[in-house]
C-alpha cells in the first residue's frame, strides 16, 4: 500500500481508493435518478419531485414479486426473482407513471411551476405514507441476486460483484439513453417538442401522448434503479427521500434539462462526494450542495446547460 | 386552371386569441393545384388564417374544408395527417437539432412525397450541411430548410407563411424559382405576402386579406390595372 497526498495531508490510499468505489457506485444512482428528472424536466417542464418515491416503488415492486407467494399465500403465484423484475418492476412503475401524468401532472404543465413541484411533492408524501403505514420504516431485505454472490479483491478494498454490475449497468443505462434522445428519430421528436411543442404538433405528431409516454419513460428509469437498489440499500418506504434532494442538485449542477450533464456530474459527485468522506468526512453530506452553490454563482445554466 | 376541384374551401372562419377576435369571417377557395395568396398589412388576419387552417389557432368556428373534410374541431396532429404541410412565418427551425434531422422530422402522412435527392435538387445549399445544427444556417437557407421539409411528408396543400421576409433580393428570388417548381409538381400552394411584386410572380390569384376577412379577390391578370386599388388597401 501507498500513501496519496491531498490538500498537504497524507492519505492511506486504500481508504482514498475505497472511498471513491464508494462514490462511484453511489454516483451510478444520483445518475441515473438525475438523467430521467433531466428528462422529464427537458420535454415536460416539471420538476418531478416524485422521482425518489418512484425509486423507492421500483425497489418495492421488485421486493413485492419476489414475495408474491408469502403476499399471497394459496394464490398460487410464483416468485419472480432478479432478472425478471428488472423488466418488469420499470414497467409497472412506468405504467403507474403513465397514470400519474394522464390524472394529475397534465393539469399543472399551464400553470407555474411551483404548482407540479407542490403536486409531484406531494404525491410523493402520500405514497410514502402509505408504504409506511404497510411496511414500516424498518426496511425489508432483498438478497443479491446469486449470479453475483463473491468479490472482487482490488488489493486496497474488496468489491462485490453486485456492486461492480451496477456501475456497469449505470454506464449502459445513462449512455443508451443519452443515444436514444440524442441520436434517434424519436429523441429527435423529443428534442423539437422540447422546443416548440405546438409547431411538432401541427406536424402530425400527438404531442400530449409523446409527453406522457417520456414522463413514463423517466419513471421508468426510477423504478429501474430502484430495483437495482434493492439489493444494496434496505427496501423502505424512505428509501428515496434523502436521495431525492441530491437529485436535484446534480440535476442544478449539469444544468436542468441537459442529459448529458446529468450523467456527467452524477458520477462526479459521487466521486466529489467520495473523496470528502476522506478528506473532510462531516463535510461528506454538505458537499454537493456546496458544489451547487458554487456553480450556480459562476455558471447559473449548470455545467451543460444551454443558455 | 380555371375550374379545378376546391382543394381548400374556407367559409365564415373566425377566430380569436383570448377575448381579442382575429378572423371575422374569411372566406376564399384554393383549387387544386392552384397558388394563391393571402395579401394584407400586418395584423390583418393573414397568419391567423394559416393557423387557424392548421389547427394551432384553437379557438375558431366555421368551416375548412380540405378534399372534402371539415377540420375545424379537429386537433393540429390529426390535420397535419390529412395531408397539410405548414411553413410558419418564424420558420420553427429547432436548434437542437442538425439541418438532416431538421428535415426528416416532419412525418410522413401520405405517399408521393419528394425524396430527399429530389429535396437537395431543388435546394443545394442543404446537401452538405446535413450536421449542422438548424439555426446555424443563414436566414436564407433556414427558410428553404422550413419549405424543404414539408416536401417529404407527402402533403399535397403548402401553407407557406411570408417565405420571403427579411431575406436579400437574391435569396427572394431563389425562392420563388422554387415556387414555380412545386406548382408545376402539382402542389396546392396558399402564401401569405406582404410584398404583392413578389407575390404576382408566382401566383394565379390574389386574396386581399384586412380587419380579419377578404375583402377583395383578384387573378394575377387583373392585378397590373387594379394596382392603385390594391396599394391603398395594402396601405404602400
Amino acid at each position: 500500500m501507498f500513501t496519496i497526498e491531498i490538500l498537504g495531508k497524507t492519505y492511506n490510499s486504500a481508504a482514498v481508493f475505497g472511498q471513491l468505489l464508494i462514490g462511484l457506485i453511489n454516483g451510478s444512482f444520483y445518475a441515473m435518478l438525475s438523467l430521467g428528472v433531466a428528462v422529464i424536466f427537458g420535454m415536460l417542464r416539471i420538476a418531478n419531485f416524485a422521482h425518489g418515491a418512484q425509486y423507492m416503488l421500483g425497489a418495492f415492486v421488485a421486493w413485492a414479486l419476489l414475495n408474491l407467494p408469502e403476499l399471497f399465500p394459496g394464490s398460487g403465484l410464483p416468485s419472480i426473482g432478479y432478472w425478471p423484475s428488472l423488466i418488469l418492476a420499470p414497467v409497472i412503475v412506468g405504467v403507474v407513471g403513465m397514470a400519474t401524468e394522464r390524472i394529475f401532472i397534465r393539469r399543472v404543465y399551464d400553470l407555474d411551476h411551483a404548482y407540479g413541484f407542490l403536486l409531484t411533492i406531494g404525491l410523493a408524501m402520500m405514497v410514502e405514507g402509505l408504504l409506511h403505514v404497510r411496511f414500516g420504516s424498518a426496511g425489508l431485505p432483498y438478497g443479491t441476486p446469486k449470479e453475483f454472490q463473491g468479490t472482487f479483491n482490488l488489493g486496497f478494498m474488496f468489491l462485490p460483484y453486485y456492486r461492480a454490475w451496477v456501475i456497469v449497468a449505470s454506464i449502459i443505462i445513462c449512455f443508451g439513453t443519452w443515444l436514444l434522445i440524442e441520436r434517434t428519430r424519436l429523441g429527435a421528436y423529443l428534442r423539437a417538442a422540447t422546443e416548440n411543442p405546438e409547431l411538432v404538433q401541427a406536424f402530425g405528431i400527438d404531442v400530449p401522448r409523446m409527453l406522457m409516454l417520456t414522463y413514463a419513460l423517466g419513471v421508468a428509469l426510477a423504478g429501474l434503479a430502484g430495483v437495482m437498489a434493492a439489493p444494496i440499500y434496505q427496501v423502505s418506504p424512505q428509501m428515496g427521500q434523502n436521495l431525492i434532494i441530491i437529485v436535484f442538485a446534480v440535476v442544478v449542477i449539469g444544468g436542468m434539462g441537459s442529459i448529458l450533464g446529468s450523467i456527467v456530474s452524477g458520477f462526479l459527485l459521487g466521486l466529489i462526494e467520495g473523496l470528502t468522506k476522506v478528506v473532510y468526512p462531516p463535510g461528506s453530506t454538505t458537499v454537493i450542495f456546496v458544489f451547487m452553490a458554487l456553480i450556480l454563482l459562476a455558471r447559473p445554466q449548470g455545467l451543460m446547460g444551454r443558455t | 386552371m380555371t375550374e379545378a376541384e376546391p382543394h381548400l374551401t374556407v367559409r365564415g372562419l373566425q377566430a380569436w386569441y383570448g377575448e381579442s377576435q382575429a378572423l371575422r369571417g374569411m372566406d376564399f377557395v384554393v383549387r387544386r393545384g392552384e397558388v394563391v395568396t393571402l395579401l394584407g398589412r400586418n395584423g390583418a388576419g393573414k397568419t391567423s388564417t394559416l393557423r387557424s387552417i392548421v389547427g394551432i389557432l384553437r379557438q375558431r368556428t366555421g368551416s375548412v374544408v380540405f378534399e372534402g373534410r371539415e377540420t375545424v374541431g379537429l386537433k393540429s396532429n390529426a390535420i397535419a395527417r390529412l395531408g397539410i404541410g405548414y411553413c410558419p412565418e418564424e420558420r420553427g427551425i429547432f436548434a437542437s437539432l442538425t439541418v438532416e434531422e431538421n428535415l426528416l422530422l416532419p412525418p410522413v402522412v401520405a405517399p408521393g412525397g419528394m425524396t430527399v435527392a429530389e429535396i437537395h435538387d431543388l435546394f443545394p445549399n442543404l446537401r452538405s450541411r446535413g450536421r449542422t445544427p438548424g439555426t446555424k444556417l443563414s436566414g436564407g437557407e433556414q427558410q428553404m430548410l422550413a419549405i424543404a421539409r414539408i416536401l417529404r411528408t407527402g402533403a399535397r396543400l403548402l401553407l407557406l407563411d411570408e417565405p420571403t421576409e427579411g431575406l436579400a433580393p437574391v435569396i427572394v428570388k431563389a425562392i420563388g424559382e422554387v415556387l414555380r417548381v412545386l406548382k408545376q409538381r402539382g402542389f396546392t400552394i396558399v402564401l401569405v405576402e406582404q410584398n404583392f411584386r413578389f407575390a404576382a410572380t408566382v401566383a394565379d390569384r390574389h386574396y386581399v386579406v384586412d380587419g380579419g376577412r377578404v375583402v377583395a379577390e383578384m387573378t394575377n391578370h387583373e392585378i397590373a390595372a387594379r394596382q392603385d386599388e390594391l396599394k391603398t388597401m395594402l396601405g404602400v
